[in-house]
């Protein structure tokens, strides 16, 4: 993916509100079957680019996470840990 | 906390607060849990709601309700790469009161329709999530919220926690939706005066227009994208079904800047400012999809139990009507003093025998026939921008040999009978 795209996500990103929780509400089950998994659809389905791979494992920025649910329906080995953030946590829009 | 209410709903968006207003006006004692800070903090909408169910509800609302613009003209373009066919309707009828739909914003209207419910007696809790149902012998009694000693008690549980759900996945009520069950939008809210919109929409003061655009806005995907006026935002966005997207290697944000800078769309938001950015999943699987909406001590409703007519952009209107429908059967199993599956069930039939299943039930096979079937992105929409061109080019070629040639191009690598196939299953699809 270009550097362009990366920029252009966290631009986005950088318009909504969020309140951070100080730990994640989504993890990796197991980084072996990131390891072993061909498609890796978790990289560009997520809208949030929340998920990168860094020194061979998958990356969670969940602080960017806009909760759509995307990635725990299309992750083929159901990988990941899905929750929602704390309640009072996570996105908060205010328009739309 | 440990005290027992007559209901619970969970999720303050528009199927849980018309549950806990009409419970609430009735003099249900009801609680409302809410994940986000505030009602609406979690919730996307394009977004056009829809007068008629809503006045079922708060009858009037439009006098005081947060509402962005009526709606006066809704179109369908055809978007090829470089040329669009337009098709739409405008009515000034749609110009008086009461209109027939209006864009919104969530964040501001689910607030309001909160407020609203809290006037009639609904206790609102934000910022807690529901953890679990309470389940005994088989019967839901009450939810695990993530507050300490966070446990509550009901008669009837509510479950309108919207397209993820999980807790009617925990409960069984269904499993996890699969990729074509669902539709992945994205979507942005852009600043603009109102000036600008009413001259570029042609819109008279106040007045608002929609665009729904099938083919190049999704890249071809089985999705829509669209552009909605509000008092002085826009709203773009695009989705597609989940199992096409994930197919791509384009993100969803590239998808989306690329609608953003067809040279169609273009024009319409030059110089507007980007305010939010948003994602949310759509229920697309329709009436086969739809889970048993009643257990022991619960129900559920909008988006949890997929009760959205994607073809139509149809999704408030049949949430928030769910909702009363789930609130009328409280009410009357509270009388009854029997929460039972057997006494709730009444809900599934009201929501059987309304539009909501009718219209749900005509269309269930329109997702599945445009998946199916690529050709009609990406054969028949581009030919029929070709058909406008030849018969628009003024070039010296007599109009039948325009026909001819247009016909060529339906056709192309199809036999007649082919096409006429594709027509009919696709018209007998969306009709
Ligand atoms: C991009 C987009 C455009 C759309 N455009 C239109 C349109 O133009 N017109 C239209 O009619 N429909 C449209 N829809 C569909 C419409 O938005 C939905 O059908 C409708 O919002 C469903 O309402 P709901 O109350 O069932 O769910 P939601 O509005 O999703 O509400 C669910 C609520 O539950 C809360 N919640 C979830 N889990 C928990 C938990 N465990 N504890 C506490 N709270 C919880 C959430 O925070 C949220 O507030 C659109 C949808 C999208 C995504
Ligand atoms: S798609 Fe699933 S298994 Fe594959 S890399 Fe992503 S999280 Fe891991
Ligand atoms: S829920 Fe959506 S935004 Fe959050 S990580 Fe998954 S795909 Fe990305």
């Amino acid at each position: 993916m270009s550097t362009q795209t990366k920029a252009d996500i966290e631009e986005k990103l950088y318009l909504n509100h969020y309140t951070v929780d100080t730990q994640s509400h989504l993890s990796i089950k197991e980084q072996s079957v990131c390891a072993a998994c061909q498609r890796k659809i978790c990289l560009t389905i997520c809208p949030a680019k929340v998920y990168e791979i860094r020194d061979g494992e998958t990356s969670i920025s969940y602080e960017g996470c806009l909760e759509c649910g995307a990635c725990r329906i299309t992750c083929p080995h159901s990988n990941i840990e899905w929750t929602l953030p704390r309640g009072g946590f996570g996105i908060q829009y205010r328009l739309a | 906390m440990s005290e027992k209410f007559d209901a619970i709903v969970v999720g303050a968006g528009v199927s849980g607060l018309a549950a806990a207003y009409v419970m609430a006006t009735n003099g249900l004692n009801v609680a409302i849990i809410e994940r986000g800070r505030k009602p609406g903090a979690k919730n996307v909408m394009g977004g056009v709601l829809y007068r008629k169910m809503m006045e079922e509800i708060i009858p009037e609302f439009w006098k005081e309700a947060p509402l962005e613009r009526p709606i006066i003209e809704q179109n369908f373009w055809l978007l090829d790469h470089n040329s669009v066919v337009k098709t739409g309707y405008r009515g000034m009828e749609w110009a008086d009161m009461p209109h027939n739909n209006y864009t919104v914003f969530r964040g501001k209207f689910d607030q309001w329709f909160a407020e609203k419910c809290v006037q009639a007696g609904a206790l609102l809790i934000n910022e807690t999530a529901v953890k679990h149902c309470i389940v005994k012998d088989g019967r839901v009694i009450g939810v695990e919220t993530d507050r300490p000693e966070g446990d509550l008690y009901a008669d009837a549980v509510i479950l309108a926690d919207g397209v993820n759900s999980l807790l009617a996945k925990e409960l069984g009520l269904h499993t996890e939706w699969r990729k074509d069950e669902v539709a992945l939008a994205v979507m942005e809210v852009l600043k603009l005066s109102a000036d600008k919109i009413e001259e570029r929409f042609h819109l008279n003061r106040g007045m608002g227009a929609t665009i729904e655009l099938f083919g190049d806005g999704t890249d071809g995907m089985v999705g829509t994208a669209y552009v909605y006026t509000n008092q002085n935002h826009i709203s773009i966005g695009c989705g597609a079904l989940l199992s096409q997207m994930s197919e791509r290697t384009t993100t969803p944000y590239e998808l989306l800047e690329r609608f953003k800078q067809h040279p169609m769309i273009k024009p319409l938001i030059e110089g507007a400012e980007p305010c939010e950015y948003y994602a949310h999943l759509i229920p697309e699987g329709g009436y086969r999809s739809v889970p048993p909406l009643v257990r022991d001590g619960v129900l559920v409703v909008g988006d949890a139990a997929q009760l959205v007519n994607g073809i139509h952009r149809e999704g408030s209107n049949l949430a928030m009507t769910s909702g009363r429908f789930a609130a009328e059967t409280v009410i009357r199993a509270k009388e009854a003093n029997r929460f039972d599956r057997q006494t709730l069930s009444h809900y599934e039939r009201l929501v059987r025998e309304s539009f909501i299943m009718k219209d749900l039930k005509k269309y269930k096979t329109a997702s599945k026939t445009l998946e199916d079937n690529p050709d009609y992105f990406h054969h028949y929409l581009p030919a029929v921008n070709d058909a406008m061109k030849e018969m628009f080019t003024v070039d010296g070629v007599s109009k039948s040999e325009k026909q001819k040639k247009i016909i060529k191009r339906f056709l192309r690598n199809k036999s007649v009978l082919g096409a006429a196939r594709d027509g009919i299953k696709l018209l007998w699809a969306v009709k």
